[in-house]
């Protein structure tokens, strides 16, 4: 089993870190693993994206080209990496900043206003972490009882209230 | 087995080189290779290390030379325009027989070029690293756990031959994370008093680290003594690996990330019924030559996957001594070729090397 | 009775030198000191490109031959590995001023705690007589046959006024060995450079002004007047700066 995931918004979204919380997820249940950002001046607010594989077999190459979970958190990245998901692709919109529905037919499409659902239940700058809850939620990316080992392995416990909101907004996108 | 963590490709080859015993390290930032800075820079005053940032790339890699000759393990890292200044340290290096590694994690170019992934260093570092007659020991690693091994290996092979080695990788390398294992067994310390600059401590004559012999009989013996050396390299040192070649009628020839997407290509093509494999050289320099030319017997056609405008191709050619068309698969400026463009060699290659 | 001999810290060989140029004088002077610090065992010297190439050859002590004005980065990365270890370099007006202005000015800035040794004689000296950036204005060399002509290349670079305005500097002094008196003093300056490192007290350099007979065109002894008249006047002798000084006075 294998799971090509692209996770695509803007820089300062949390994109990396999402996808961070996926590779660990992976390296605890003891896959293989690969997590790949888009490096350069997308550090400074541009465009960006991470691609990340979680497998059973050795990993080739660790650019995912053709998503099968596909997670678009604006607009142009909607636009840029629509064409390229695999027929039967999951593609997961933050339908509170993408106006647009995905125009194919051959992929299953899940909507969820994840920044507004931040900013409403007061979780600021997680709509990540409510689409990382809904893609575990619909994608079986990795199990859902693992949110809480996994995010204490990656966010340093000194920060014990950042693990508790980010658990928080998990729960919120698994239960959408 | 050790337990495995999450590492960046620059951040875990940097703690390999700390594990390695190097405790000297100079540099100077450029993308996207800076990582391996900041790492050395949090981690080296801990451990009673140096990190210092130079005022350019010259001046880093003759900090390293300094550093080596005092008998340091000590290395540098930079990106293809700053290994291109360095390239003078680097022919002083291997002029003065001294070991240390350097960090080349490749982007476009030429000129500012770009910062996305590339191979177009290859003959840079294969060939021509500097002016003169000599080599650098190349490690091509294709993963993150092979950034951490091969930057263990580069420190081993340096001393042991007293030479400077390179790692050769990639933007994406450098960039992505995979798990790995930080366990790499014991240093090897070798001897280095009888050339070493670290003080006479007035009980032997003095040592001289340099490169300059004026007298032409004496510079021709110490290139053919340094030649005799790298022979020994060529047959013992070569590293390699090979996937699903048992069968292949088609042989890639790949390294670093197009070794992994080509990985990728092999699998779709096998599942389509064409039989191709990969030889991926480890060591771009020595090259192994010996298995491309083995496997030309049993093979119809190569092809060269690589990043570059079709550097490494050469060295294909001469190794099979050109008995088979090579093909050349190739995207640049930072572009990668895809799993789609490796398999459209693969189908030409099978349709034009059917002479076998 | 012995009344005069080598230092310990200088070869017992002949040097490569033009008859009257000055550079083995100030090698002795730096090889004194060593003997005097009793630092030969640990001193690790770094030999530049030009004239005192070859100075590796010439000192006992553990010797490193620089790229071209790369001295004090290799300098640098020695005095990081070996920090107990004495480092100096040892380099010319090209070396250090032109090809290494920024090797010289960082390690300056940094206050790397190393010795550095400049010989200013105004001109290159191993490749035949070009124009340095110490070179006078209006003086004849190879590259400026009609004289050096600010116009058109600039006027000369002061190199322990430059550095006198690097905050990381320990210690500048500019000397001459043109006359006893001012071998004498230089060779206090240089015991001086080395004294700080062995203090931990930071980047010293000491300035020599040193002759050129064979591509000045001049006589040893007509070198030795035209240094007295041009380039001390140029280039004025004295302490440019001393933070020990201050300290002290502090």
């Amino acid at each position: 089993m294998t799971h090509e995931i692209l996770l695509a918004g803007f820089g300062g979204q949390g994109i990396l870190f999402s996808g961070k919380f996926l590779a660990y997820d992976g390296l605890l249940e003891d896959k293989e693993v690969s997590w790949l950002p888009s490096y350069g001046p997308e550090m400074r607010g541009g465009t960006c994206n991470c691609s990340i594989i979680l497998s059973d077999t050795k990993i080739g190459s660790p650019i995912v080209s053709n998503p099968n979970v596909l997670v678009a958190m604006n607009l142009p990245s909607l636009d840029k990496f629509e064409a390229s998901a695999v027929p039967g692709a999951k593609i997961f919109v933050d339908s509170s900043l993408i106006d647009r529905k995905v125009e194919r037919d051959d992929v299953e499409v899940y909507y969820i206003p994840a920044t507004k659902l931040a900013s409403d239940e007061n979780l600021p700058g997680l709509a990540n972490m409510i689409m990382i809850g809904h893609v575990i939620a619909k994608a079986g990316v990795m199990p859902y009882e693992n949110v809480e080992t996994t995010m204490k392995k990656l966010v340093p416990a000194k920060k014990q209230n950042l693990i508790e909101l980010n658990i928080k907004a998990v729960e919120l996108g698994y239960n959408y | 087995m050790a337990e495995k963590v999450l590492m960046k490709g620059n951040e875990a080859l940097a703690e390999a080189a700390i594990m390695a015993g190097c405790r000297h390290y100079f540099g100077y930032p450029i993308t996207p290779q800076t990582e391996i800075a900041a790492y050395m820079a949090k981690r080296m005053p801990v451990i009673g290390g140096t990190f210092l940032q130079a005022e350019s790339e010259i001046a880093a890699i003759n900090m390293i030379y300094g550093a080596a000759a005092a008998g340091k393990r000590a290395m540098t890292s930079s990106s293809s325009p700053g290994i291109a200044l360095k390239s003078e340290g680097i022919s002083y290096l291997a002029g003065s027989d001294l070991p240390a590694l350097i960090i080349n994690v490749q982007r476009g170019g030429p000129g500012l070029g770009g910062i996305q992934p590339s191979q177009s260093d290859y003959f840079q570092s294969t060939k021509s690293a500097g002016h003169g007659d000599f080599k650098l020991i190349v490690l091509a690693p294709a993963s993150v756990q092979e950034m951490v091994d091969l930057t263990f290996k580069g420190f081993d092979l340096a001393d042991k031959y007293r030479m400077p080695a390179m790692l050769l990788s990639d933007g994406t390398m450098g960039q992505m994370m995979e798990p790995v294992s930080l366990e790499m067994g014991e240093v090897k310390e070798y001897d280095k008093s009888s050339w070493a600059a670290c003080g006479t401590k007035c009980e032997r004559k003095h040592n001289v680290v340099n490169s300059l012999f004026i007298q032409p009989e004496e510079l021709e013996r110490y290139n053919f003594e340094r030649y005799e050396r790298y022979a020994q390299i060529e047959a013992n040192e070569v590293m390699y690996d090979e996937y699903k070649m048992e069968d292949a009628e088609i042989c890639i020839v790949a390294y670093g990330v197009a070794a992994r997407v080509s990985q990728n290509a092999i699998d779709k093509a096998r599942e389509a019924g064409i039989k191709v494999g990969m030889i991926r050289p480890i060591t771009l320099w020595p090259f192994p030559k010996a298995v491309l030319n083995a496997a030309a017997d049993k093979v119809k056609a190569f092809i060269s996957v690589e990043l570059s405008m079709g550097q490494m191709i050469e060295d294909v050619e001469l190794a099979i001594r050109c008995k088979k068309p090579v093909l050349l698969c190739n995207r640049v400026g930072g572009m990668i070729p895809t799993t789609e463009d490796v398999l459209n060699s693969i189908n030409k290659a099978n349709s034009v090397g059917g002479d076998k | 009775m012995i009344v005069f001999e080598k230092p310990k810290a200088l070869a017992d060989v002949p040097l490569h030198y033009c008859p009257g140029c000055t550079h083995g004088i100030i090698h002795r002077l730096v090889a004194e000191v060593i003997d005097e610090l009793g630092i030969e065992g640990k001193t690790v010297g770094v030999a530049p490109v030009g004239c005192s190439v070859f100075a590796y050859n010439y000192f006992n002590c553990d010797m490193i031959e620089a790229a071209h004005g790369r001295a004090p980065a290799v300098a640098t990365g020695v005095k990081r590995s070996l920090p107990d270890n004495i480092v100096f370099t040892y380099q010319g007006d090209g070396d250090l001023a032109a090809i290494g202005t920024a090797e010289t000015v960082h390690s300056a800035a940094r206050g790397e705690n190393i010795t550095i040794i400049f010989v200013n004689n105004a001109i290159y000296g191993m490749t035949g007589g070009q124009m340095a950036p110490t070179t006078l204005p209006g003086q004849i060399t190879q590259t400026s046959p009609y004289g050096r002509n600010p116009e058109q290349v600039g006027l000369p670079v002061k190199v322990c006024e430059l550095l006198s305005n690097v905050d990381g500097a320990t210690y500048l002094e500019r000397v001459a060995v043109n006359n006893v008196k001012n071998v004498k003093n230089a060779k206090k300056a240089i015991k001086k450079a080395f004294q700080n490192q062995l203090e931990g007290k930071g980047f010293s350099l000491v300035e020599v002004l040193s002759t050129c007979p064979t591509n000045w065109g001049l006589k040893p002894d007509k070198a030795l007047e035209w240094l007295e008249e041009n380039m001390i006047p140029y280039y004025p002798l004295g302490v440019y700066k001393d933070k020990t000084a201050e300290k002290e006075g502090e």
